[in-house]
């Protein structure tokens, strides 16, 4: 049997997502992703009346919004948890390892 | 199949309190959340642990649970007893779990409180016109390597689907997946149509998968920019000469400068994750000292340490 390998695209700053791409990708409602802009965890641009994410924003996003969905925390919170995961990260990164 | 034991995946006694396996679960659900943890398992663990608290926090299917009987070990082989039945009340909405959370549970669970009573999800858009399908998240691990020539990766996803009696079964599917060369640590790749099937001839949603990198036991990445640490004998670094270095595409020969010291960082451009532009490559020099383990290499350095008046804590302000 012939194997088929499917190809993607990979979301860079070329690609933008919609707010709604989001909302089912997460399983959220609109209102979740409107409070994470206002708390600046991540800045839509505007691309036909509606809401677009760059595509190096969506993994942030998505993170966001699973540990709201999974853990109960709220914006202000997850803004803090994501930047001290990012300092983590990068201390990580130094100590050795991918 | 294996039976599982929810309490002891919970850590909780067989007639813990409502609340104490609340407790349990939310402390073990932050612990193993795949987007804090970096416990290697920690995807599994999390979904374990959301199975246990979907059984134990709901009393009826605790109660079918423990009707098992307390004498079952955790991966001791499994078979439901016969006449097993389960179905809910069917009061509220809280009785169902999503053809999402259904993807994720066991074929312990499916086989224990599978295809009954659930609502929610795939089942409550079953009724009315065609609607898309969602779009659904997964994860992979590729190496290194991968994102420098290219791959293609195999990816195993849990599908629910509704079977002709409108329940959810969830089938095992097969992905054969094209990794470009280039790709990032933590980027996603979307691929069209692969998500969850319409309904009513709705289109299908896609599937969005990010790419995770493995760790690697040479380089270490930040951002686009490879590090490698590489051990310098100390008259390579104090003479200057040219090693050979490893790197993702191949082995390079890197000029040591004259009298460099331990952590100098040489820049090879390009050499970084592919892409445009590429990442750079960083050898970090680490001194290696040779050991004193014969009368000749003790002479050696008995000689240094007469002629070359050599102070390395000169700047620390004490005397040697």
């Amino acid at each position: 049997m012939k194997t088929e390998v499917i190809v993607g695209t990979v979301l860079d700053d070329s690609v933008t997502v919609s707010v709604d791409q989001v909302c089912s990708l997460c399983r959220v409602q609109v209102d979740w992703v409107v409070e994470l802009v206002d708390q600046g965890v991540v800045e839509p641009v505007r691309r036909e009346g509606q809401w677009h994410f760059l595509g190096s924003q969506l993994p942030r996003l998505r993170r966001a919004l699973a540990l709201r969905r999974d853990l109960g925390i709220n914006p202000a919170g997850i803004a803090l948890v994501l930047e001290l995961m990012d300092e983590l990260d990068q201390l990580r990164a130094r100590m050795g390892g991918v | 199949m294996k039976f599982k034991d929810y309490y002891q995946i919970l850590g909780v006694s067989r007639d813990a309190s409502q609340d104490d396996i609340k407790r349990a679960y939310r402390k073990l659900a932050r612990k193993y959340h795949p987007d804090v943890s970096k416990e290697p398992d920690a995807e599994e663990r999390f979904k374990e642990v959301n199975e246990a608290h979907e059984v134990l926090s709901d009393p009826e299917k605790r109660a079918a649970y423990d009707r098992l009987g307390a004498n079952w070990r955790a991966g001791e082989d499994f078979t439901p007893p016969p006449g097993w039945e389960f179905a809910t009340g069917g009061h509220g909405d809280r009785d169902g779990f999503t053809a999402e959370e259904a993807a994720h549970f066991s074929d312990f669970f499916d086989s224990l409180f599978g295809g009954l009573g659930r609502r929610g999800g795939m089942h409550a858009r079953g009724a009315g016109g065609p609607g898309a399908g969602r779009d659904t998240y997964a994860r992979i691990s590729i190496d290194l390597e991968d994102a420098f020539h290219g791959a293609t990766r195999q990816l195993s996803l849990r599908v629910p689907e509704i079977d002709a009696s409108g329940h959810i079964v969830v089938r095992e599917k097969l992905l054969n997946v094209r990794i470009p060369a280039g790709i990032r640590p933590g980027q996603q790749i979307r691929l069209a149509g692969q998500g969850e099937p319409g309904v009513r001839g709705g289109p299908p949603g896609d599937l969005y998968l990010e790419v995770d990198f493995n760790p690697h036991p040479l380089y270490r990445l930040e951002g686009r920019d490879l590090y490698l640490d590489v051990p310098v004998a100390p008259w390579e670094a104090a003479l200057g000469r040219s090693v050979q270095v490893p790197t993702p595409t191949g082995p390079v020969e890197v000029a040591v400068p004259a009298n460099s010291g331990a952590g100098r960082k040489l820049r090879l451009r390009g050499k970084g994750l592919p892409g445009n532009p590429p990442g750079d490559m960083y050898v970090v020099l680490q001194i290696a000292l040779p050991p004193a383990n014969t009368e000749r290499a003790r002479e050696l350095y008995e000689m240094m340490e007469r002629e070359m008046r050599f102070d390395p804590r000169r700047s620390m302000g004490g005397k040697s």
